[in-house]
């Protein structure tokens, strides 16, 4: 909401500076976003005077001026205004202004051949109004040589950010009784003057829907003379950034932001018939002001005359029933409509205006014989006219609402203490009326209130919020006692594990394009993808974490890295219970080119391999709290993975704790990605918790007396088989003294017969309480032997 | 037989031997089996009483001192070999060592750490909710019906589907739902912290379809707006570090407090970056918007199902990314949320960094 300090004077009496209304509008609750003073943009325009005016020698359209600027060196300027001529006192821009409207810095320069030293202005160049068809006319007594903006005079420009529970400053005079209720000066009241109309309104006006629109008065007012509306109103709308446009149109926009009571005035000569609101005809349409047609539907109110709709009641009206140049008699239109409907119409439309931002959030509907009545004294004072009488079809809400208050909820809420009277006081200043028991009864203009507390904002914003003191919350004894949950924990935790790991954190839209999160979907109920998305980029909530950091390593990679080490640890979108989503907390880890670069002592780069995906998943899981000892390594880490490289990490064979691996070149390509990349997927929410009350002690421990043996095995086992199986039945061999078995020989080729692999063991012995003997040694070798042979391993020779 | 010049010409040998090979000859020649000590030895045993008693210990003399010319011969002639060794050995250190990966922890990550932190001292413990929400926890609960001109500003991102209550589904605007969850699973007297994503269709300079917010919530008995004042102040200067942070609070409007108040913080321009603390209205200094909050309205406590006659409440909201980027200097929002790991080098931090308050949760640059 703009206005400008005489706006804002026509209401408010006050000797207060623009630092002071600043500062209080701010501590009342209306934000001030900006000051701005039109002033300033005319630094370099002076008031000058054309001494003569000469036909340009090579340009019909152009003359060429000398002017004087009061130093008596009269400079020469080029000038294409039809209106230039001697003896006129207009507004000169140097060189070095820059002019407002356009913004370009004014030069020294030759126009056809000839120099010219600045330029004459127009009102619109200089944004002081729309008037291009000349420059400038200043009254012949103007003092040339003046800086114009003295000359203009300095009226600052107030932009207040209202928000939306307050539609009575959504017009000055609001504005101004908050200011006065605040101490700033004394609010003018609104001087209406009923004008009484001397025949019968021509045209019946009535609400065939009472639901949308209550309330319809109005009248109509013959022989209008409609022009340019005069410089004080044009005045007042620039300085709301509003465009004048003609003097009917201009006087119902100043009364909406004068007053925030929206009106609309439509040529009687174009209406038929009745005119009356109703609701649209589902695919009904209208072509609105802004050039627009909207296809309306039966939940929405429509002003119409017999003939069609003319107007989308309270958001614009109609492009053919507008006030033009050639109206001599206007019907004004001042309703009441259901802020609800208002407000689904706009939303359905999409369609905004400064009418359906008040009706929307509630005008004041006590307000509307007033509202006509100052619209027909305007009207009548600038453009002449005769007003018909008034019709008033149906009524608004009563807006009468009744408030129970106690004045020690300003402390008790508010945290500041006020005295009783001067609560009153405050109340009073705001229209709001307490009888003896503190019943407040609410003006007709603040829908927003409807309760105590309420009321302790109105009373500690006008006292100032600056009066409340802090006060400490009290305090829980000792030591503050640890808040985090379990998992908030184990996220703490692997988030600096992975980290430590030398894994950079990445955090990735939720949201992902369709064919990336089809790719990674695992059919559980389907993806959820948004249906106002803010781009096809950003449209699937993500089924994992993968497509986010590999879209983020495409995009280090495009930008030259060469090894990348991203992990991420968020949610995964997935179907729920009941329609519900089912977020899933996730550890993602990318690994995207060279693992170790060219090194004197290690030769040539390396790449990420499908083991160094496994480690980062052990590694993390392990820091998680699973039991990684007793995970399984088992197939399908899914379609997305490398067939052959890739694999999950289960507990039991149905909890997937993770999946790794290589990801499968043809998901590479679709990301655009050049491999190969090593991904890990850990679903922290697999992981099973601690069972039982955490306790700090740990179990007892006695080193063991003897120290431990190692025997190796190998065996000769089928190509197929996998190493893990053949460590797991070794382990299992002798449960009470193998502690431990390392695989670390896996032989292919010269003395292992085709189709087989040589794969060795180291286990580890432990004995108890006397040493192993030979017999014993041997027992245990042929168990390991034998455990191994249920796989169809023999042992090597 | 004169054994000191058999011991004088024994031990010139042994110094004069130039390698360990030498020395081992000699120790056969002299102290081997057939070695020429040895068999002085050997004669001990055809001599009379008497001669041994004299003779006994010369020869022993003379075995026990090439004996121990021996030992220290070898002694000198493994370190000169060594020290040979070593000097074949030397590498050239200034060629680099095995390069080992540095990891880094997102900032928005250590701020929620230090967020946490700040609050636990304060008694609040962090909840969570979805982020997919239904309208009813996201606004109506929130005092935002279906009409409400706040439900249409907040740039709401829907999905189709609805969910069993036929409730629309979408995302969260913003974190303020989890206060009705940690009410309706709690109940009261309750302090909260609830950080999280949230999503708004908005998308320009300063502004990203997907954010980061933190919820405070305080409900008890009794409590009013200087407790809020004071809790935001407390967190700011332990958040930033500084006791001169100046806070403004300015009335304003949120459908889920009443009285709502916006949060200014004074800031001093420095080299063109602002840095916070101070008076806004010193000289040089400004205020910035930080921090939405209010005293909880009565309608949103009693949708958390408490009985708004009995408990007293506020809450706040603040962007984390903002917070993050004011503390830290970070200064495009865009560059959270693109994983260049340049910029995880440069602005992510050391995981060894974890927040505490005894060292301060801030870390330094």
């Amino acid at each position: 909401m703009k206005f400008s300090l005489s706006w804002l004077k026509d209401h408010l009496e006050t000797t207060a500076s623009v630092e002071e209304m600043s500062a209080k509008l701010n501590a009342v609750g209306l934000e001030v976003e900006g000051v701005e003073d039109p002033a300033a943009k005319l630094v370099g325009f002076k008031v000058a005077k054309v001494l003569t005016a000469e036909r340009h020698p090579n340009a019909d359209k152009l003359q060429v001026l000398t002017v004087d600027t009061g130093d008596g060196q009269p400079l020469q300027v080029v000038c294409g205004a039809p209106n230039a001529r001697a003896g006129l006192v207009g507004v000169l821009g140097l060189p070095g202004a820059v002019v407002p409207a356009g913004g370009f810095e004014l030069k020294k320069s030759a126009i056809r051949g000839v120099e010219s030293n600045g330029m004459m202005c127009s009102t619109r160049e200089l944004e002081l109004g729309d008037d291009h068809d000349g420059i400038i006319e200043l009254p012949a007594d103007a003092p040339v040589g003046t800086a114009f903006a003295d000359y203009h005079g300095t009226d600052p420009v107030f932009d207040v950010a209202i928000t939306p529970n307050r539609p009575d400053c959504m017009g000055v005079y609001g504005i101004a009784r908050d200011l006065a209720a605040a101490g700033l000066g004394t609010l003018k009241p609104i001087a209406v003057q009923a004008v009484p109309g001397s025949f019968p309104c021509p045209l019946p006006i009535r609400t065939d829907d009472p639901d949308g629109c209550p309330a319809f008065f109005g009248r109509a007012i013959r022989g209008v003379k409609n022009g340019a509306s005069p410089q004080w109103l044009q005045d007042r709308l620039l300085s709301a950034g509003q465009r004048p446009i003609s003097a009917l149109v201009d006087i119902t926009n100043y009364v909406m932001l004068a007053y925030g009571r929206p009106a609309h005035a439509y040529d009687l000569a174009k209406l038929s018939g009745a005119i009356f609101a109703r609701r649209a005809v589902d695919g009904e349409s209208c072509l609105a002001l802004n050039g627009k047609e909207y296809t309306l539907t039966s939940a929405m109110t429509v002003i119409a005359d017999d003939q069609g709709v003319h107007d989308i009641a309270g958001i614009m009206g109609g492009e053919h029933s507008g006030c033009s140049e050639t109206t001599t008699d206007v019907l004004l239109e001042v309703a009441y409509f259901d802020p609800v409907r208002i407000g689904e119409t706009g939303r359905a439309l999409n369609l905004t205006s400064d009418a359906r931002a008040r009706f929307e959030r509630g005008v004041d509907p006590a307000f509307l014989n007033a509202g006509l009545a100052i619209l027909t004294e305007l009207i009548v004072e600038i453009c002449g006219g005769e007003p018909s009488e008034v019709i008033q079809a149906g009524a608004p809400p009563a807006g009468t609402k009744v408030v129970a208050y106690d004045p020690v909820l300003s402390e008790g809420l508010g945290g500041v203490a006020i005295p009783a009277e001067r609560q009153h006081e405050i109340l009073a200043s705001l229209g709001f009326a307490a009888d003896e028991n503190w019943n407040v009864a609410v003006p007709s203009w603040r829908p927003d209130v409807d309760g105590a507390a309420d009321l302790v904002e109105e009373v500690v914003r006008i006292h100032g919020l600056d009066n409340v003191a802090s006060v400490a919350l009290p305090r829980v004894d000792g030591v503050a006692r640890p808040t985090a949950t379990p998992v908030q924990k184990l996220e703490r935790k692997l988030r600096r594990a992975a980290a430590g790991r030398g894994l950079n954190e990445a955090v990735t839209w939720s949201f992902l394009p369709e064919d990336e999160a089809a790719a990674f979907a695992d059919g559980n109920g389907g993806l959820w993808t948004l249906a106002n998305p803010i781009s096809e980029d950003l449209k699937v909530m993500r089924p994992s974490l993968l497509p986010g950091l590999l879209s983020a390593a495409r995009r280090n990679l495009d930008r030259g890295a060469t090894s990348l080490r991203l992990f991420e640890l968020g949610r995964r979108y997935l179907r729920g219970e009941g329609g519900h989503s089912d977020e899933r907390l996730t550890l993602g880890v990318v690994l995207a080119g060279e693992k170790t670069a060219r090194g004197w002592a290690t030769g040539k780069a390396a790449s990420f391999d499908a083991f160094d995906a496994k480690a980062e998943a052990l590694a993390l899981l392990a820091e998680a709290g699973a039991p990684v000892d007793n995970l399984q390594v088992m197939g399908e880490a899914g379609a997305q993975f490398h067939p052959g490289q890739s694999a999950t990490l289960r507990l039991g064979p149905k909890t997937v704790l993770a999946r790794f691996g290589m990801l499968h070149p043809a998901l590479l390509r679709q990301f655009d990605v050049d491999g190969p990349v090593a991904a890990v997927e850990l679903f922290l929410d697999a992981i099973p918790g601690k069972r039982g009350a955490a306790t700090f002690a740990r179990p007892a421990y006695a080193p063991p007396a003897l120290q431990s043996v190692t025997r190796d095995f190998a065996f000769l086992v089928d190509a197929k088989l996998p190493a893990g199986d053949l460590v797991r039945a070794v382990k299992g061999a002798d449960k009470a003294n193998i502690v431990a078995v390392r695989l670390f020989d896996d032989f292919r080729g010269q003395g292992v017969p085709e189709g087989q692999k040589s794969l060795a063991v180291e286990v580890t012995l432990q004995p108890a309480e006397k040493s192993y003997t030979e017999a014993e040694l041997k027992g245990i070798a042929e168990a390991v032997t034998a455990a191994a042979g249920k796989l169809g391993a023999v042992l090597r020779g | 037989m004169d054994y000191a010049s058999t011991r004088e010409e024994a031990l010139a040998r042994i110094a004069a031997a130039q390698d360990l090979d030498a020395l081992e000859a000699l120790r056969i020649e002299f102290l081997g089996k057939q070695g020429s000590i040895s068999g002085l030895l050997k004669t001990l045993g055809a001599m009379s009483p008497e001669d041994r008693q004299t003779v006994g210990p010369q020869i022993h003399a003379l075995r026990e001192g090439v004996t121990e010319a021996m030992a220290s011969r070898k002694a000198g002639l493994e370190a000169q070999v060594l020290e040979a060794r070593l000097a074949n050995e030397t590498v050239d250190l200034t060629l680099p060592a095995p390069e080992a990966p540095r990891g880094s922890v997102h900032p928005v990550s250590q701020v929620m750490d230090e967020l946490a932190e700040i609050f636990a001292d304060l008694g609040f413990a962090v909840a969570t909710g979805p982020e997919i929400e239904d309208d009813w926890h996201n606004f109506t609960a929130l005092n935002i019906p279906e009409s409400h001109p706040a439900r249409a500003m907040h740039d709401t991102f829907y999905f189709p589907d609805k969910d069993a209550e036929g409730r629309a589904m979408l995302l969260r605007t913003h974190t303020s739902p989890v206060q009705i969850r940690a009410m309706i699973e709690q109940g009261a007297p309750i302090r909260i912290i609830a950080p999280g994503r949230v999503y708004r269709s908005d998308s320009d300079a300063t502004h990203t379809p997907m954010f980061h917010q933190v919820e405070g919530m305080v409900i008890d008995r009794g409590i009013h707006l200087g407790h809020l004042k004071w809790t935001l102040e407390t967190f700011l200067k332990a958040f930033f570090e500084r006791d001169d942070i100046v806070l403004r609070l300015r009335p304003s409007y949120f459908p889920f407090t009443e009285p709502s108040v916006e949060v200014d913080v004074g800031f001093a321009l420095v080299n063109g970056k602002r840095v916070l603390g101070g008076s806004g209205d010193a000289p040089g200094h400004g205020w910035m918007e930080l921090l939405g909050s209010g005293m909880m309205n009565r309608k949103v406590i009693a949708a958390g199902g408490l009985d708004p006659d009995e408990w007293q409440g506020f809450a706040f909201g603040v962007g984390v990314d903002r917070l993050a980027m004011l503390k830290y200097g970070m200064d495009d929002l865009r560059a959270f949320f693109d994983g260049d790991a340049r910029w995880a080098a440069h602005y992510g931090f050391n995981p060894n960094d974890v927040p505490t308050l005894s060292g301060g949760v801030g870390t330094a640059a």
